[in-house]
Parts: structure tokens; C-alpha cells; sequence
């Protein structure tokens, strides 16, 4: 069978076991799923990602995966975990046994359970917003699955010296698995939280991660965020991370690539408040095949926000990028601050980029700004280097190195920058 | 130290030097003086081994090694140094880690231990103070935002971290007010010893009133046509180069 029949075969045994309030949002999904399909290089959103083919190939889906053990997660970890919430997912199902939740501010429980308690308010009016802006099959395909994703809560205050890791462990030891993690946060008015997500793969064989994660920031609230993506070259990703802002707050979110097969990250961000702030780096360092693709929405709804966006690139070998940069301004929205940039360097002949901003405005009153640049390292400054005893290499590395700081200090957190360094530095070589 | 004979090259289809003879021994300072567009620039480059540049013809060796097959790097580590023109802006590298790997990769192309931090820190503060360069604008990007006067302090700083055998000065006083122009001269000066040596290339008398050179070369249409001593840089500065074109034109019809 190929990975879409598993998928519908999958589908139509949970449906008929019956699975509560979230069924017929999932029926929807699944309908959406039917209607539009797979997303061709037909599809403008994914011209350059040919995702077809990572469905082509056989993917079984094995919900919780085999037996993960503390081992296996530690050889994953991210510095710093020794003080973290630890939540780890197995193919796409949240796993107890394995996370650690430190935090009394913390909640983690299953979205099916959330959707008939107190949190069901939270659930009906925030799951799915993110579909408003990655309106395709692959969405729709997570969305038909919500019931088995989870719903994190944080309660008002400051959860800082507990950041929230997230780790998404595919087993992919004995065959190509698919999985889809669903994550719905909630945080509260006032909290204050760093969450940083990574994916590895086990084994092999291939992985395919379809993650969806929608955030949802009250009044006050302020959120890091910092996703690293240094999985397995044989492991591909769609990453849907979603931020609505319902309130004044702030969102610092940081993405880091630097591995993998092939990765598609959609971050969308609207601001629903006045005076929310947004400000989102990325930083994709590829080399060998990989492909990073990053979508990146901006949607000011409400006056008086800012929105500030830095993508860089550096590519090697025969890795390609993507970088989609849109950002709206509605009607109402006067007075936004929307600025934008995405700086590539392509390292080799084999290397490519395509980089597409995207400005639709609808308010008169606004500053916005975006550019784009595609080049190649300085040469001038590879001799001035070089030209007080640096070698080649080492002075590539010094400025690919200097290139990437930029983003690279937007990891406010010490021991997470450290982390992100090191892997930086291991690929540099120096 | 230095021995240069019958040096041709160019960029692309160019030639720039045609024949270019220049010997530097340990202890002395070099002036090489000449109008725009007679080679002045290009001769620093060579040495320096930049690669837009094609030698065609001669010779260059440096300390018994054939320069012209080093890498820039390796002249360098041989214990040649250029203070350039223009020097690069390099945002998100900082001066001092900048400097700090380029003494110790030096150190490791001679074979020497690389300096710990509290070493390095030793030195560093030794050298700034030569400079009048404070540790706020070595902590910063590379030459970025650096007023014309601070990035060629900041050359001089390099070079008195380096100790070069030989060190090229590309043009440092051009842009420079007098007061910038002394501290820079002071910095050099004090670098001076009789086992090193300095070639100035420059256009103006004026930097050599405080770097005061042994011998004054004029370099004109790719060669050296007249060398003397100081007194020569203070003849060109009162009479301009006509007088030098006009006896290198006289000559080649004679």
C-alpha cells in the first residue's frame, strides 16, 4: 500500500471507532484532504518543493512507535535540559513516560480530553485558525488526526528557568514512518515562556514529519521560540507553526536549519492587538541535497504593530533554499511597522535559492519595508584575511561564521546559543 | 629580504609593471613614489598575493623563499604584512578575534604554541596602547563604521600584533588629517628595528616627513626610473612628477 492509502486506511478505523467532539472537525480536514490533494509544483505556495515525492514513497504510520528508551532520548537532547520541561513525542503521539514537566504553569493533556474540559472554549474558538494561511492537502492531512494531538497550557507568569523543550522522536528503525504531531499552546495573559523544538529520526530508514503547531498568545504574554533543525538527512519535514497574537504581547522566534532531506517550514504570524510585536530570524546553513524551504506569513490585522523579519542563507554543495516572505497589512491595520529582509550566500555552483517577498498592503499609514540579496562570500575580504596569515579555509569559516551572527544572537538563551554554536562551528570546521 | 627582479604584471590584458627592480635589506625603509596609475598599488598587491593579478615575467624572493608561489596566507607566515588602501569591513567578525586567530595561525605556520588568552590579552593591551586604540573599537565588526583615521590605526594595530618582517604600507596617509597621519607614522616608527624592514608606497612627501625613509624609488610606467634618498621625495614634492616624465621621455627618444 502507498502512504496515502495507509493514511485514509488509518483514517476511516479511528473514525469508526468514534472519537468524541473533535470528529467532525476532523471529517472537514478530511474532506479538504479529499478535495485538494497533494500539492503539485502546480501549486504557486509550492512550486519549489516537489513534496509529491516524498508521498510517493511507502511511509507506515505507527502512532507511539516501538521502544524509546531514556538512551535514546539523550543522545537527542538539547543543552540546557537538566532545567527544562522535557516533552517528548513518539511518531507523533505525546509520550508521557519519557517527558519531564517541571513547571506548575504547565499543562500538558491530550487535545480529545481539552476539547470536553475546561480548556474546550480554547480548543472551539483557536484549533485549525492556522489553516487560514496553509490552505492545502498536507495541512488538511495533520488536521484530519487532531484528536491525537495535545494541548499545552501555560498558566500566567514566568516559566523562563524552565524552558519548554519539545522533541518529536521518529522510530524509523525498521521501516519509513510517517507522523503527524498536532500541538495546540495556549498562553496565557502575562506568561512568559521560551519553547525550543527539535525532530531526530531513529534509524534508517526515512522519516516524514507533518507537524502542525499553533500557538495562541494572550494579552501581555511573551514567547521564545526557537526551533532547531538538525534531523537526519533521510528525514523530510512540513512544519506548520502558527502564532496568533488575541493580545498586546511580544513573539521572538528563531528557526535554525541545518539538516535534513527535505523541510518545509510555513510560520505564520497575525496580530490581532494593537501594539503586538513580532520579530522572527531564520537562519538556513545547507550543504550536500537538502532542501529548506521557508514560508514565512505576516499578517497585521490590528493598527500599531510592528513586525520585524530576517531570514539568511548559506548554501553549499548541491542543497537549494527557499525563502517566501508575504506580509499583509489589512485595511484597519494604520500605523504598522513591517520590515523584512532575507540575505543569501551560495557557497558552490550546485547551490540555489529562490527568494520571493511578497508585500500586500491595504492601509495607507504604514512603514514597511523588504529586499532581498543572493551573492556570493567576499572575495576582498577572503584576501584581507587571508592576507594576515589566515588560512582559506579557516577564513571561509570566518565569514560565513561572521555572516551568520546576526541571527545567531537572536538565541537570547545562553546555553540554547551555545548549543547552536557548537553545531555551527562543527560544520564549519573550526 | 627582499629581491625583486624584472617584475612584469598585470590584471587581465593589462600590463602595469614592465620590468621592475627593487632590492630591501633588513633594517632599511623603502619609499615608492610615483604619479597615478604607474604600478604603485599593483606592485603592493603582488607581494601580497592578490589573485587578480597576473605575474608574467621575474622574480620575487623573500626571505630566500620564491614568493610568487606562496599563498597570501603563507607570505604572511614568512613575515610579510600589507597595511592596505582600503580596508575591509567585515560586519560580525570583531577585530580582536579577528587579530587573535591571525596571530595564531601565524604562530602555528612557524611551528609556535598558540597564544593562551591571558597571553594574547598581554600583548593586545601592550599594542593598543602604541596605537591609541581603545578595547571598545576592537570589540566591534571589523573596520565597520570605523572613520578613515581608525581603520588605518587599526591596519598598524595588525601589523604590531603580526611583527612582519617586511611590512608594505599601501597608501596610509591617503585620507588622513596630520594628527591621524603622526599617530600612525609613531606606530610605525616604533615597530622599527634592524632586523625588519618598511617599504612605504605612496604619493605624497608628506607621510615621509615622519616615516623617514633610507632610499626614495619613483615608479613610473611600470618601472623604477630614479631612486635616491629623502632628499629625492622632497625634490618631487617641489617640482611634481613632470620633471621625472619629462626626463623618462627624454631619455627613450635619446
Amino acid at each position: 500500500m502507498n502512504t496515502i492509502e495507509n493514511i485514509k486506511e488509518r483514517f476511516h478505523e479511528l473514525q469508526s471507532a468514534g472519537n468524541g467532539k473533535l470528529k467532525a472537525h476532523e471529517q472537514n480536514a478530511f474532506e479538504a484532504f479529499n478535495r485538494l490533494g497533494i500539492p503539485t509544483s502546480k501549486h504557486e505556495e509550492w512550486k519549489y518543493t516537489r513534496i509529491g515525492s516524498v508521498f510517493n514513497k511507502e511511509f507506515q504510520i505507527k502512532p507511539g512507535g516501538g521502544n524509546i528508551t531514556m538512551k535514546d532520548i539523550a543522545a537527542v537532547r538539547m543543552a540546557g535540559y537538566e532545567d527544562a520541561n522535557e516533552l517528548v513525542f513518539v511518531n507523533g503521539i505525546y509520550n508521557p513516560d519519557l517527558s519531564t514537566v517541571r513547571s506548575r504553569e504547565l499543562v500538558v493533556q491530550p487535545l480529545q480530553d481539552a476539547s470536553l474540559n475546561e480548556y474546550a472554549g480554547i480548543v472551539q474558538k483557536h484549533l485549525g485558525h492556522s489553516s487560514r494561511y496553509a490552505k492545502d492537502g498536507v495541512h488538511a492531512l495533520n488536521s484530519s488526526f487532531v484528536h491525537e494531538g495535545v494541548f499545552i497550557h501555560i498558566a500566567p507568569g514566568q516559566i523562563t528557568e524552565h524552558p519548554v523543550y519539545v522533541y518529536y522522536i521518529t522510530d524509523a528503525r525498521e521501516a519509513n514512518i510517517l507522523s503527524q504531531p498536532r500541538n495546540l499552546v495556549h498562553i496565557s495573559e502575562r506568561a512568559e515562556v521560551e519553547i525550543a523544538e527539535t525532530h531526530h529520526t531513529l534509524g534508517v530508514s526515512e522519516s516524514f514529519t507533518n507537524h502542525v503547531l499553533e500557538v495562541i498568545v494572550e494579552r501581555d504574554a511573551n514567547v521564545n521560540y526557537y526551533k532547531i533543525q538538525n534531523d537526519a538527512d533521510h528525514s523530510n519535514h512540513v512544519c506548520t507553526t502558527h502564532f496568533r497574537q488575541t493580545g498586546k504581547s511580544n513573539i521572538h522566534a528563531v528557526t535554525i536549519s541545518l539538516t535534513g532531506g527535505i523541510v518545509r517550514n510555513n510560520m505564520s504570524i497575525t496580530l490581532e492587538a494593537e501594539h503586538a510585536e513580532a520579530h522572527l530570524y531564520g537562519l538556513y546553513f545547507l550543504k550536500g541535497r537538502t532542501h529548506v524551504d521557508n514560508h514565512t506569513v505576516v499578517d497585521h490585522v490590528k493598527p500599531n504593530c510592528m513586525s520585524n523579519e530576517l531570514y539568511k542563507g548559506i548554501i553549499d554543495g548541491d542543497a537549494t533554499a527557499v525563502f517566501n516572505g508575504k506580509i499583509f497589512v489589512q485595511q484597519d491595520a494604520q500605523k504598522t511597522n513591517a520590515y523584512q529582509s532575507n540575505k543569501n550566500v551560495l557557497l558552490s555552483d550546485g547551490a540555489s535559492v529562490n527568494t520571493k517577498p511578497q508585500l500586500e498592503i491595504f492601509a495607507d499609514d504604514v512603514k514597511c519595508s523588504h529586499g532581498c540579496t543572493v551573492g556570493r562570500l567576499d572575495e576582498e575580504g577572503l584576501f584581507y584575511l587571508r592576507s594576515r596569515g589566515i588560512s582559506e579555509n579557516t577564513a571561509r569559516s570566518l565569514l560565513i561564521h561572521a555572516f551568520a551572527i546576526d541571527i545567531l544572537e537572536h538565541v537570547k538563551s545562553a546555553v540554547l546559543r551555545d548549543y547552536v554554536d557548537k553545531l555551527i562551528f562543527e560544520r564549519l570546521e573550526i | 629580504m627582499l629581491s625583486i627582479k624584472n617584475l612584469h604584471a598585470g590584471i587581465e590584458d593589462k600590463k602595469i609593471l614592465k620590468g621592475l627592480n627593487l632590492e630591501i635589506n633588513a633594517g632599511e625603509v623603502h619609499a615608492i613614489m610615483g604619479p597615478n596609475g604607474s604600478g604603485k598599488s599593483t606592485l603592493a598587491s603582488v607581494l601580497a598575493g592578490r589573485e587578480d593579478y597576473e605575474v608574467t615575467e621575474g622574480t620575487v624572493e623573500f626571505l630566500g623563499k620564491d614568493l610568487l608561489e606562496l599563498a597570501p596566507e603563507k607570505r604572511a607566515g614568512e613575515g610579510l604584512f600589507l597595511a592596505f588602501q582600503y580596508p575591509i569591513e567585515i560586519a560580525g567578525l570583531s577585530t580582536t578575534n579577528f587579530v587573535k586567530t591571525a596571530v595564531n595561525e601565524i604562530r602555528k605556520y612557524r611551528g609556535e604554541p598558540a597564544l593562551d588568552s591571558v597571553q594574547f590579552l598581554r600583548m593586545m593591551k601592550e599594542k593598543m596602547a602604541l596605537m591609541n586604540i581603545d578595547q571598545a573599537l576592537l570589540s566591534r565588526s571589523l573596520n565597520e563604521g570605523f572613520s578613515g583615521g581608525e581603520k588605518k590605526r587599526n591596519e598598524i594595530f595588525q601589523m604590531a600584533m603580526l611583527q612582519p618582517k617586511l611590512a608594505i604600507l599601501d597608501e596610509t596617509d591617503s585620507g588622513l588629517d596630520i594628527d591621524a597621519i603622526r599617530i600612525v607614522a609613531n606606530g610605525v616608527n616604533k615597530l622599527r628595528n634592524k632586523d625588519n624592514a618598511v617599504l612605504v608606497v605612496t604619493h605624497y612627501q608628506r607621510l615621509l616627513d615622519y616615516i623617514v625613509p633610507d632610499f626614495v624609488h619613483v615608479l613610473y610606467d611600470g618601472r623604477i626610473v630614479k631612486s635616491g634618498t629623502k632628499e629625492l621625495a622632497l625634490e618631487l614634492e617641489e617640482r611634481g612628477y613632470d620633471f621625472i616624465k619629462n626626463e623618462v621621455n627624454a631619455a627613450q627618444e635619446a
